[in-house]
């Protein structure tokens, strides 16, 4: 087994924003009846973090579970933890209807960093990007130009954005046009 | 264009985070069926000028289906609701009645 | 002449000049200036041709409405055609040509076209090039494709770059003028999010030019404090040189920024697209003077009188040392008198009203300015520049000249005509204001939004407040009312007092003279860009065009690029006249988005290029591009298509490809299958709906061939299902399928059997899967090593877990080419690594990869069907022979229902088999089989036709598939295939297992 290779090998690029391929990140699935305490136990004993609200994402220090769906959550954890919480996890859910599944290499995750942030994102989704309409805190799933994706504020000035694997080039390539030297737009400033 | 609250997630989805999924409230027939309960199923559609009832997903965002009353007319949006719901909201009925006093109803 | 005057000018600053060129002559302009104003300054009066006749043309108005002076601005790959100098800021090197003329603006052949104007009428090319039928596509299209048209199509890439934002507020203001400041303000004060749009560079719109004084000062101070404040909201964001382009259902508006087109090349994006979603909208988007219809309204010199004013007052332009003023209305006397201010002469107003006793006119006799009433123009003199104008009486028919001024420009007013676009755009109607003779937004009828209520509200002159008095009350009452409408509280507004002179009513007047007969009709111009006159609407109406619909298309009144911004309501007059109908019946034309031209850079937005799609790659996809690859799109996909080696000809890649597989080892990137985890109490319960086939009772470790299909019972899909555990199964589909397959499960899930405990996961893009294939295969992964691989304890159709070569690897023994085969799969960040590693342990037993048209023609030769190939949404599995793979123990499957009916049912349904030319040649794809007789159109009778194709390397001959009536019954006959031309291929009807029929190659 060679090391785990993210789509773009940590490509980076600086414009106004500095995007960055965040290498592997590990992700799990997990699927399951957000009511049932077996669930709900199973997640806080295992993963560590409290189970998020509606559109909501949860770190605790460097784990973070993010809403989905309704009976979705997603597990952000260092790539090294990932096989020992899924075990866990597997072993606390027996018996209980849920799927927990490794999708660390179905994904890209990208970051955008610097106070145009907001900017960037706000050119490929459409989504309220304004500083009052969306805080840390908040998971969002949405589209990325013409592609599926996910963001959530990931720092004080900055987003973290998942995409498909499939599709990691092109997402680059579309937050690296949004980022180009001139292309501030200075609304949310 | 089109704004629908996903009930799911609580998101106002723009019409491209939204997938259309036609007519709701369709009833099933499948192997055993008569042949016009099956032709009503397949092909039957309501296609009103006015209140209809129809099946959204929000496929750029929660993946969720959900059900949307709207007026075919005027784009008026009157509620969504889950998908896990076999007819119209009683609520969601009324409050139609109240704005649109001759339309006939849900049947 | 047109020139500079040596002062004023509010928007200009002549501290900074600026050099341009215009048909490669270097003039110079101001810091300030649009290209219009430049070029007046610098005495360019001819700026183009008209479309038709060729006629030459002048500046008429000062903004976007602007008819005439389009240019091609910018060269090369900055080269735009039918750019509108009064909307173009000037910069430092810009370079603008005209357009429609040959060879050259000032002598141009097209205008022979205006000698004969009298024969090319409305619907003359309707009615003109109907016969000989040949004549119009070898004659007629290509001569007047030469003489028509604008400016030139640019023909190179263009160097820009454009963006989206979507951009979201509570009010969203369209239109900086002052009633847009105000409204703007309320909702500000109120704390809603407001969004303040103004399309030119500059605040306050027309109240300085017109002399609008504000809480007693000039409107200027008022503007400048106004944006100030607006500023300092942090609730507020305000911008300038973005165009509210249209607005759509439930509050969408797209919306054009003007980044860079004042500084190309800067980096910056040349437009932006806003697209908004707006609670409610203010349309403060003013109103549009209309000229008037007189005889040679059209020279160049003839031009409105408000444009006349802001060239003056705000560029510092003279259009003319002598300026006589034509009007029905008071407004148009703030020309005669700003033109006087600025030292001009205005020989004379003529008002076509019998008196003209207001405020403004007074004021102009006080300022010795001749004022002739109940008067008309007759004509212009003058044909490349205005030199004088004839008057006559009103009442008249204008056959009696009563006498000559001299001139070198014409400033003229019809009214105004409120700028309802925007507000009409999603349906908001109008009422005709019989007193100010114009169309208003009608309050009670405004567009509906998501709620059912209002959400456009109107405001200042685009409502119908053209008097200054009017225009602060009505912007607030209409911020209120969008406040209002979104249950916020609008607090006690302050609402300045805004005050001008005082204005008397206007008269309609849509000709002039009132009586005027043919021969002046013919050359009063409605729509300039599309040279409409009078007289063609007259005729329109006299031969029974009387919708407005109607005679707009035929006429092609209001269908150039300014939309007639200024000649719908003229036109529209014209034909209510001509009907004998009042206005309001006769209706107006629909206004649809965009309100200006936006640029198909702007819509198309960042999606050019690299990223004018999503292009998905394979965890492999760079070694492919460095081996040689040719590609194929597959959905968003691209996979290798074959692999050249140098020199290598594509199908001899091909063949070697299939040739290498067949007889050692080929290696395939299989990634983009479809991969759906499918685990759950109910889960198989759920799969026996899904496939034909059973999929309860597979064994874990074992995998199985499934269908899908379509409620209707056409097969949709198709893959191989592996049983993982007790409650999870794998399914893998087609390459195109996955995203549609996984949709499919959870709308069943989540809509009809919602109680059902099932999971999906779409794992499609969690694995690379590479497809080790051929006889050699087993040795390969025993050189990797780590698993047993061997017959006894991996048997065909079975799947294990283990690893490979230090890979973590899940290993599925299936076949998609009759070959000995294992597909591995493995997490897709190992997928590059895993493939070097089993290309490299395969040199010593000649391994290759081969690509998606060796795996075809591999498939094909064993008679397997591929979705998309052998199915066309309109195939059932029965059709193609896989009975073998539809349950008949099950009660009910998806489709099941659909294959029961008896056109489905029916032995007369054209069936799956082999196909082999006589001749052992490739069958063309896509080939009909021909049956007796002819059908009722004439065409000849089918029984078939081709789905697959190819040239089997393996067997040296063509090999078919494709549905022939009753195919499997006829095995052995020969049926004719005709192709164009009149050639027949004779084929046979065989098995379409063209190979390994025992299937003993995959199972050793």
């Amino acid at each position: 087994m060679s090391e785990p290779v993210s789509a773009l090998g940590g490509a980076a690029y600086q414009g106004f924003c500095k995007v960055q391929e965040a290498g592997p990140v590990g992700m799990l699935t997990l699927r399951g009846n957000f009511a049932s305490q077996v669930f709900v136990n199973a997640v806080k004993t295992s993963v560590g973090v409290a189970m998020p609200k509606v559109r909501a994402i949860v770190t605790e220090g460097d784990r973070s579970l993010a809403w989905m769906s309704p009976d979705e959550v997603l597990l952000i954890l260092p790539h090294a933890e990932l096989a020992a919480v899924r075990t866990r996890l597997t072993e606390a859910l027996a018996g209980e209807h849920a799927l927990v599944v490794d999708v660390s290499d179905a994904r890209a995750v990208l970051t955008v960093s610097g106070a145009g942030a907001r900017e960037v994102l706000a050119k490929l989704c459409p989504v309220d990007l304004a500083p009052d309409a969306f805080g840390p805190g908040e998971m969002r799933r949405t589209r990325a130009a013409q592609v599926a994706a996910a963001i959530w504020m990931s720092g004080e000035e900055e987003f973290t954005l998942i995409a498909f694997r499939s599709v990691a080039g092109y997402v680059m390539g579309l937050l690296t046009a949004a980022a180009a030297p001139g292309g501030e737009v200075g609304v949310f400033a | 264009m089109l704004i629908l609250e996903c009930p799911c997630c609580g998101v106002r989805a723009e019409e491209s985070e939204l997938a259309p999924g036609g007519e709701a409230h369709l009833k099933r027939f499948g192997a055993g069926a008569s042949d016009e309960d099956f032709e009503a199923y397949m092909f039957a559609r309501k296609n009103p000028k006015g209140v209809h009832f129809e099946r959204w997903r929000h496929a750029h965002g929660c993946g969720k289906w959900f059900l949307a009353a709207r007026d075919t007319a005027t784009l008026e949006v009157f509620g969504t609701y889950p998908a896990q719901t076999k007819a119209p909201p009683a609520e969601l009925i009324a409050a139609i009645k109240a704005k649109r006093p001759h339309w006939e109803g849900y049947e | 002449m047109s020139t500079r005057l040596s002062s004023g000018g509010r928007l200009i600053d002549r501290t900074k000049a600026l050099e341009f060129t215009f048909n490669g002559k270097r003039l110079r302009g101001f810091s300030g200036d649009t290209l219009a104003s430049a070029l007046l300054g610098a005495d360019q009066m001819l700026l183009g041709r008209s479309f038709k006749y060729h006629r030459p043309r002048g500046l008429v108005a000062a903004g976007v409405e602007e008819p005439n002076a389009l240019v091609n601005l910018g060269q090369g790959s900055r080269l735009e055609p039918n750019q509108r100098t009064t909307t173009t800021e000037v910069f430092d090197g810009l370079s603008a040509t005209s357009q429609n003329h040959w060879p050259s603006l000032e002598f141009d052949i097209g205008a022979l076209n205006g000698l004969v104007a009298r024969f090319l009428p409305a619907g003359f090319y309707y009615k003109t090039f109907i016969h000989p039928r040949a004549a119009w596509k070898h004659l007629f299209e290509p001569l007047i494709r030469q003489s028509a048209g604008l400016g030139r199509a640019p023909v190179e890439r263009d160097a820009d770059r454009y963006e989206y934002f979507y951009a979201f507020c509570d009010v969203l203001v369209i239109g900086g003028g002052i009633a847009g400041l105000q409204a703007a303000l309320v909702a500000g004060a109120a704390g809603a999010r407001v969004l303040v749009l103004e399309q030119t560079a500059h605040w306050g719109g027309r109240a300085p030019v017109d002399g609008v004084q504000i809480d007693g000062r000039p409107a200027d101070d008022w503007i400048r404090n106004a944006v100030e404040a607006l500023e300092r909201m942090e609730n507020v964001t305000v911008r300038t040189r973005v165009t509210g382009a249209g607005v759509y259902d439930h509050g969408y508006v797209l919306a054009d920024e003007k980044v860079a087109d004042h500084t190309p090349g800067d980096g910056r994006p040349k437009h932006r697209l806003w697209r908004i979603r707006a609670g409610r909208i203010v349309t403060a988007t003013g109103a549009i003077e209309r000229p008037l219809a007189f005889a040679g309204n059209d020279v160049p010199g003839v031009m409105l009188a408000s444009a006349v004013r802001d060239y003056v007052v705000n560029w510092a332009i003279s259009p003319g040392d002598r300026t006589v003023v034509v009007t029905n209305n008071d407004d148009a006397y703030r020309t005669a008198i700003a033109l006087k201010q600025a030292g001009l002469a205005v020989p004379a107003v003529i008002d076509a009203r019998p008196e003209a006793r207001g405020a403004l006119p007074e004021a102009a006799r006080a300022a010795g300015i001749t004022v002739l009433t109940g008067t008309a123009v007759a004509g212009v003199k003058g044909r490349g520049r205005v030199s004088g104008v004839q008057l006559c009486p009103q009442a008249g028919e204008g056959g009696a000249v009563t006498q000559e001024i001299a001139c070198e420009a014409v400033a003229m007013s019809g009214g105004w005509s409120p700028v309802v676009h925007l507000w009409s755009h999603c349906g908001g109607k109008l009422v005709w204001d019989e007193g100010a003779a114009m169309f208003r937004p009608d309050p009670a009828r405004p567009p509906l939004g998501a709620d059912g209520t209002g959400f456009v509200f109107a405001a200042g002159s685009a409502n119908g407040a053209l008097l200054a008095d009017q225009v602060m009350g009505d912007a607030t009452a209409a911020a209120e009312a969008a406040l209002t409408a979104m249950g916020k509280q609008a607090g006690a507004p302050a609402t300045p007092e805004s005050h001008a002179e005082a204005e008397a009513p206007l008269l309609p007047v849509w000709i002039m003279p009132q009586g005027a007969g043919p021969d002046l009709r013919m050359k009063m111009w409605l729509d300039y860009q599309n040279d409409v006159k009078v007289s063609d609407v007259q005729l329109a109406a006299r031969e029974g065009y009387e919708s407005v619909e109607h005679t707009k298309r035929y006429t092609t009144l209001g269908m150039a690029t300014d939309q007639g911004k200024l000649s719908n309501i003229n036109g529209l007059a014209t034909l209510s006249n001509a009907l004998n109908l009042p206005i309001p019946e006769v209706g107006t034309t629909t206004f649809r988005p965009p309100y200006t031209p936006v640029t198909i850079g702007a819509l198309a937005g960042e999606a050019r290029g690299e990223i004018f799609q999503p292009l998905r790659r394979t965890p492999m996809h760079d070694w492919h591009a460095a081996h040689g690859v040719e590609w194929e799109p597959v959905g968003h996909w691209r996979r290798p298509f074959c692999y050249r080696q140098p020199g290598e000809a594509t199908s001899a890649a091909v063949n070697r490809e299939v040739l290498n597989t067949r007889e050692k080892v080929g290696l395939l990137d299989a990634s983009t299958l479809g991969k759906i985890l499918v685990k759950g109490p109910d889960a198989g319960r759920f799969l026996d709906m899904l496939y034909t086939n059973m999929m309860s009772n597979l064994k874990p470790g074992r995998c199985r061939y499934g269908l899908m299909c379509s409620e209707n019972g056409f097969l949709m899909d198709d893959g191989v299902v592996a049983r993982i555990d007790e409650d999870s199964w794998l399914c893998h589909t087609t390459s195109g399928g996955a995203d549609r397959i996984h949709a499919w499960m959870e709308d069943w899930l989540q809509c009809e059997w919602w109680d059902w405990k099932v999971y999906t996961a779409n794992l499609t893009e969690q694995f690379a899967q590479i497809a080790v294939v051929g006889p050699k295969a087993r040795a390969v992964l025993e050189k990797l090593g780590g698993m047993d691989v061997s017959a006894e304890n991996f048997k065909f159709m079975e799947w294990q877990d283990g690893h490979l070569g230090g890979f973590a690897v899940r290993i599925f023994r299936i076949s998609f080419s009759g070959e000995l085969s294992y597909e591995i799969a493995v997490p897709a960040g190992q997928g590059r690594a895993l493939w070097g590693a089993l290309h490299d342990a395969g040199q010593e037993f000649g391994i290759a990869p081969y690509g998606t048209e060796a795996l075809h023609i591999m498939r094909a030769e064993k008679g397997f069907v591929m979705i998309g190939d052998e199915t066309d949404g309109t195939v059932t599995p029965q059709d193609l022979n896989l009975d073998w793979a539809i349950s008949k123990k099950k009660e009910d499957f998806l489709g099941k229902r659909g294959q029961q009916r008896s056109y489905l049912s029916s032995p007369d349904r054209w069936k799956l088999v082999g196909l082999e030319t006589l001749d052992g040649t490739v069958l063309p794809d896509g080939s009909y089989a021909a049956a007796e007789g002819v059908n009722a159109n004439g065409q000849r009778n089918t029984q078939g036709r081709v789905t697959s194709t190819y040239w089997s390397p393996t067997l040296r001959k063509g090999i078919a598939m494709g549905l022939v009536r009753r195919g499997p019954e006829r095995m052995g006959e020969v049926i004719d295939f005709p192709q164009p031309g009149g050639a027949v291929i004779k084929a046979r009807i065989v098995d379409p297992v063209f190979y390994d029929k025992q299937g003993e190659k995959q199972n050793v």
